[in-house]
Order: structure tokens, then C-alpha cells, then sequence
């Protein structure tokens, strides 16, 4: 039987009474009183509207009014070979493989990781790892005020779980591949990752969410990210949904002392996009870098919101974002930074980028900064332009083509956020997608 | 090599540049020297090929083809290249790339094979030792963080690795202490060859005891005015720019 959710008739509410009683872990009662808890919060904030200052530049009406089943099926129409276009050339990784949400055992690759590394489904890992979920799962993606997150938590199912005990590097990367298919109607999955990493460890974790057809949904992901002292995890985001899809995401990342995260989003696809990052560095001497790229054609809408919590002293963020805005799209980066009272010597630098290729297209960008420590620094800056005539000319006067002056420009804009990937794979990935993508931006024009 | 005729520029509906001439052969070196707008970085600019510049009269000529009908990078692989008053920062292009890139889009346009990234590094080590510069410039971003300095010492590489047969100095020794002007200009000399020429604008004649000009022009509200040998630009530096000015009021009366 299909769930249908929708905010008619008590849609959500209905669907989620149903949907609970088959839920994965629905004899468990700690985590059935933590959907219900979400449920009930997430009808009762309803999704956000413009007011809500938050989500000022984004209106996500379009998924409001929409009614999305949550599809059971899909599986038997995906193959080994739909996987190729999106595995990384000349890497070894260990990928598990999601369809329309849930794990898909033959088509994931559980290569031989470190002893007591655990990388499985979260739908398993509710039976076999349950005092770690207890432990940690919706611990730190507070949904108190957030309708997505809410949501995301009543109706989770299925996710990647990865636990990565003291001391140990994981030299593979870890690739969750989520693939959606078309169903009937527009569909909704709530992907769930719970990502732990103990102290001194090192990992690369790659969250990557693909359509396999042209069809609408809302993928509603939250990602909660947890890492052990002195430990270095690189994380890296790469949507590549369909044209027509919602993606509200959420990456939460708490850091202990010592740490040090490089969060990476390259966001490509989907029609409306919502990125949420967040983390916070708890401990001493954190490291932060959260870089990410957004490129956005036709009416596509890429919103990006930034928290990023200092709440120990000594810690240093790094922001930088990048957009590259065509046709009628739009663009947002909301970048807060939070100082907290005892986040003394804070060094906190963000900075937002954009590039616009068409008149149409349009970037709004909000730097937020709370700071309540007084010995801190904290930049922000954010430029919206043109490509720069000057450089245009300059190179052209040394030899170089127009059209290869215009490539060298923009290449270098768009590498500057991706040079600090150390996956070479996923970087090389990363710049094939952003060729393609302005091919087939010269490809219409030339239509 | 070079011949510019009756050249008039236009730039947002004002006159600039009113009917220069100009001839420049092979192995010379002439120096365009004249007051704050007067039209010398006009004359760079259009012989580079910006296209903010409007030509409602006149031709250029050079080396026996109608500059004015090429493209800017079409311009380069024929052989100019303009030291910028004011280089260019390009955050995320290194230098290297930049000059590799340049050359080889030039080598191309006549036909030679493309060099290997080991034969362009060993060639651009060379041109490094004679404008003194550090390893690490050319792994930097074109001109990005330079200081004024080294934002002109690289245009000067540039041109050495480019190997122009016309070379036009916009101001290159504007801003520079002596130090950075003896190299610029040992730069310069070190490419001096019977097959090449230079025009070096300049506001000061400072530049000129270091590259010994084989002419002088004095350009005045958008005419060459005056032109004469390496004394002039002496004169000019003792009286100013005044007299000559003067004279030209003088001889319109």
C-alpha cells in the first residue's frame, strides 16, 4: 500500500499514522516517541513561509501544495550500469547504493574497510546497532524549529550508517549514492545519515543524490555528522538531482576538540534547493572549511544557508561560496556565524562569490554575524559581477582566444572552490560536471 | 613595421586622439611622451585592440596588414603586445598557466607544434633569471597580491617569453623605484634586436636613461606635436611640458 503525504485533509497526519506501524524500528520505543514528537512539531510549524526570516528568498509553496507518495519500489529499475556515470574514475570506495531512499544490497559495494568499521544502512543498523543510534540519532539536527528536519525525522526510513571507532583511518572514501526513480505520482523520500567518527581518526565521506529520470520529488535529507577529537573528516555533497526536483538537505556537524571538517557542497541539479549547513565547533581548536559551488540555469532556485556555531575558544572557520547564475535562476547564500560568549579567539572568514552569465538571473546574498565573545575576528564579503572585462581583454591581448579567455576565467572561478577537495577523483568528477555543464550552456545558445 | 595615419579615437563621444601619425621601423625604439591626457595610454589601448575605443578616421598599418580589422589576440599572434599601465588581476589563473597558454595559442596561429610544459619551464626559468623574479611569481595568481613593482616587472616577463616583434610600454616605469626601473629596463634591452621595435610611453623621462630611444614624439591633446632625437626628451624634462604647448598655440594663431 502507498503512503500519500499532503497538507490537504490532514494528509501528513494520516499518512504518518500509517506509515509508523511498518516504519523500521517501529518496536522500539524511544524511537517511535521521537517520530511522533516530530510529527507533532512538524504540523505544527507547517513549512516555513517567506516571513520567517530564514527563508526570506525562498518559497517553498511549490512543495507545500504538492502531494508526494513515498514509493515503495523502483529497485527493479535500476541496474550496475545506470551506477557508472556517477562513480569516481580510478578510485576504490566502499558505496552503498540507495533507491528512491532505501538500500539496495546488490547493487552496493562493501569493500574490506579497517576492523571495527561499520558502514550499513540505517534501517539495519535500528537492529543491530541500536544503542549508538539511541545515542547520537536526531541528537544534534534539532527539528524544535525546523519543518524539514521535523519531517525528515517523523518519516525516516533508511540512510547510510557509519561508525568509525578511535584511532582508525579509513583510507577509502565512503560513497552514499542515492538514486531516484519515477513513480506515478511525485514522490518524497527522507534520506537519514548518521555519520560517527571517534577520536583520531581521518575519513572522506561523499553524499551524492542523482535522478535517474525527469520526474518531481522531494528528496528531504538531514546528514548528522559527528566527530571525536583531533580527528579529520572531509565531506563532500554533490547534487545532480533532476530539473524537476525539490532538495531540502541539512548537513549537521559537531566537532570536538582538535578537529577538523572540510565540508564540500557542488550543488548542479534539482529545481528548488535548499543547503543547509551547519556546524558546530564545540571543542578547542577546531577547524572548519566549508567551501561549495552552486550553478544554476533556466528557473532553477539554489539557496544556501550557512550556521556556522563557534562555541569554544580558538577555532577557525573558512567559508567560501561560489555561484554561477544563468537563464532565470536564482541564487541565495545566507551565511550566519555565531560567536559564542566563550568562543574567545575566534577567526571566522566567509566569503560568497557570484558570477552572472545572464540579466535575468539574480543572487541574493546575507551575511549574518551574532558575535557575543569579545576577542574575535570575524570577515565577511560578497561580490556579484559580470565576467571582468578587463581580464577578458587582457588575456585576449596576450594570444589567447575569446573564447578560450572566457573558459580560463570561468574555469578559475569555478576551480577556486573545488581546489581544496583532497579527493583528486571526486575533484576530477566535480570539473567534468562543471565542462559539461558549460557545454551545454554553449550548446543552447548556439540552438 | 608599423604606420599609423591620420588616427582619430573616439571615446564615449569625445575626441581623443586627432589625427596622429606615427611611423615606426624595425629596430627602433621611439618614446611617446606628453602631459595627463594627452591621449598616450588611448594610442596603447587602440593599438592593442580595445574595443571601447572608436576609430572614426585613419588606418593602421602594420606589417603590411590593416590592424584595425584584427582581433585582439589575433593582434598578439601577429606580434604586439602592450605592457599594461594597470595589469590585471586574474584570481585563480596562475601565471605560468597564463604564459603558457599565450605562447602556445601563438606557436599555433603560425603553425609550430605546442611546448611541452618541461620546455616551457625551462625556457620561462631562463627569462626569470633576467627580471630577477622568485620561482614562486609564476605559480601565483596572474598579478594577484603583486605589489606595483612586481605587477610591472611581470608584464615585462610576459613580453619576454612572448617574444613580440613590436613591444608597446604603457607607463611600465611609472611608480617604480630605481631598482625596479634598471631591471624593467634591462628587461627591455635584453630583447633589443634589428628585428624588433618598441614605442615606450612615458610620462617621466626618467625610463629614458636606461632605454636610450631612437626618437622622441611629444603627443598634445591628441597630435604628435613635437619629435626629435634623445635631447628632446631632455628638454621636455627641464621645461616641461608648457613651452611645447605654447608653440603649438603660437603656430595655430
Amino acid at each position: 500500500m502507498s503512503i500519500t503525504l499532503s497538507e490537504k485533509d490532514n494528509g501528513y497526519k494520516e499518512g504518518f499514522a500509517g506509515f509508523e506501524k511498518t516504519a523500521p524500528g517501529s518496536n522500539l520505543a524511544w524511537l517511535k516517541s521521537m517520530r511522533q514528537e516530530a510529527i507533532t512539531k512538524f504540523l505544527e510549524l507547517g513549512f516555513p513561509t517567506q516571513q520567517n526570516e530564514d527563508w526570506r528568498f525562498t518559497n517553498v509553496a511549490p512543495i507545500a501544495r504538492s502531494s508526494f507518495d513515498i514509493l515503495v519500489n523502483g529497485h527493479d529499475k535500476v541496474s550496475a550500469s545506470h551506477l557508472t556515470p556517477y562513480q569516481f574514475e580510478g578510485e576504490d570506495v566502499c558505496e552503498l547504493v540507495f533507491i528512491n531512499s532505501r538500500y539496495s544490497k546488490e547493487l552496493s559495494t562493501l569493500s574490506k574497510l579497517p576492523e571495527g568499521v561499520i558502514v550499513k544502512n540505517l534501517a539495519e543498523a535500528i537492529d543491530s546497532q541500536e544503542d549508538i543510534l539511541k545515542e547520537n540519532l536526531a541528537k544534534y539536527a534539532e527539528f524544535k524549529d525546523e519543518a524539514f528536519t521535523a519531517l525528515n525525522t517523523a518519516f525516516m526510513e533508511d540512510g547510510g550508517f557509519i561508525y568509525i571507532p578511535k584511532g582508525t583511518i579509513v583510507e577509502k572514501p565512503i560513497h552514499l549514492l542515492f538514486i531516484s526513480t519515477k513513480g506515478e505520482n511525485p514522490s518524497i523520500t527522507n534520506p537519514r545519515n548518521l555519520i560517527i567518527v571517534e577520536d583520531n581518526c581521518q575519513a572522506n565521506i561523499i553524499e551524492h543524490y542523482v535522478s535517474l529520470e525527469d520526474n518531481v520529488y522531494l528528496s528531504n535529507v538531514v546528514t548528522e555528522m559527528v566527530v571525536g577529537e583531533n580527528s579529520s573528516v572531509g565531506h563532500y555533497l554533490i547534487e545532480l538531482e533532476s530539473k524537476k526536483a525539490f532538495n531540502i538537505s541539512t548537513l549537521r556537524i559537531q566537532q570536538a576538540r582538535s578537529s577538523n571538517i572540510r565540508s564540500h557542497s557542488v550543488l548542479l541539479g534539482g529545481s528548488l534547493v535548499r543547503n543547509n549547513i551547519h556546524p558546530v565547533l564545540a571543542g578547542e581548536g577546531c577547524n572548519s572549511l566549508i567551501n561549495g559551488l552552486y550553478m544554476s540555469t533556466h528557473r532553477q532556485h539554489m539557496d544556501n544557508y550557512m550556521k556556522v556555531e563557534h562555541v569554544s575558544p580558538h577555532c577557525d572557520s573558512r567559508q567560501l561560496y561560489n555561484g554561477v547564475l544563468d537563464g532565470r535562476s536564482r541564487g541565495v547564500f545566507h551565511g550566519r556565524i555565531i560567536v559564542h560568549e566563550d568562543a574567545q579567539k575566534t577567526d571566522a572568514k566567509q566569503t560568497n562569490r557570484n558570477l552572472l552569465l545572464s540579466d535575468h538571473a539574480q543572487v541574493d546574498t546575507k551575511p549574518q554575524l551574532e558575535i557575543y565573545a569579545d576577542d574575535v575576528k570575524c570577515t565577511h564579503g560578497a561580490t556579484i559581477g559580470q565576467i571582468d572585462e578587463n581580464a577578458l581583454f587582457y588575456l585576449r591581448s596576450r594570444g589567447i582566444s575569446k573564447e578560450a579567455s572566457r573558459d580560463i576565467i570561468l574555469n578559475a572561478f569555478t576551480n577556486e572552490t573545488l581546489k581544496s577537495m583532497t579527493l583528486d577523483s571526486v575533484k576530477n568528477y566535480c570539473t567534468d560536471l562543471i565542462a559539461d555543464w558549460f557545454k551545454q550552456r554553449e550548446l543552447a545558445q548556439k540552438n | 613595421m608599423l604606420e599609423i595615419k591620420n588616427l582619430h579615437v573616439n571615446v564615449e563621444d569625445q575626441e581623443i586622439l586627432k589625427g596622429l601619425n606615427l611611423k615606426v621601423n624595425k629596430g627602433e625604439v621611439h618614446s611617446i611622451m606628453g602631459p595627463n591626457g594627452s591621449g598616450k595610454s588611448t594610442l596603447a589601448q587602440v593599438l592593442a585592440g580595445r574595443d571601447s575605443y572608436k576609430i572614426t578616421e585613419g588606418e593602421i598599418i602594420f606589417e603590411g596588414k590593416d590592424l584595425l580589422k584584427l582581433s585582439p589576440e589575433d593582434r598578439a599572434c601577429e606580434g604586439i603586445f602592450m605592457a599594461f599601465q594597470y595589469p590585471v588581476e586574474i584570481p585563480g589563473v596562475a601565471n605560468t598557466y597564463l604564459l603558457r597558454e599565450a605562447l602556445n595559442s601563438i606557436r599555433k596561429y603560425h603553425g609550430e607544434e605546442p611546448l611541452k610544459h618541461i620546455e616551457f619551464a625551462k625556457f620561462a626559468k631562463e627569462k626569470m633569471k633576467v627580471m630577477d623574479m622568485e620561482d614562486n611569481l609564476l605559480k601565483r595568481a596572474v598579478n594577484e597580491g603583486f605589489s606595483g613593482g612586481e605587477k610591472k616587472r611581470n608584464e615585462i616577463f610576459q613580453m619576454q617569453i612572448l617574444e613580440p616583434k613590436l613591444a608597446i610600454l604603457d607607463e611600465t616605469d611609472s611608480g617604480l623605484d630605481i631598482d625596479a626601473l634598471k631591471i624593467v629596463a634591462d628587461g627591455v634591452n635584453a630583447l633589443g634586436s634589428p628585428e624588433r621595435a618598441f614605442v615606450i610611453i612615458t610620462h617621466y623621462q626618467r625610463i629614458l636613461d636606461y632605454i636610450v630611444p631612437d626618437f622622441v614624439h611629444v603627443l598634445v591633446d591628441g597630435k604628435i606635436v613635437k619629435s626629435g632625437g634623445k635631447e628632446l626628451a631632455l628638454e621636455l624634462e627641464k621645461k616641461g611640458y608648457g613651452w611645447i604647448e605654447e608653440e603649438k598655440t603660437a603656430a595655430n594663431s
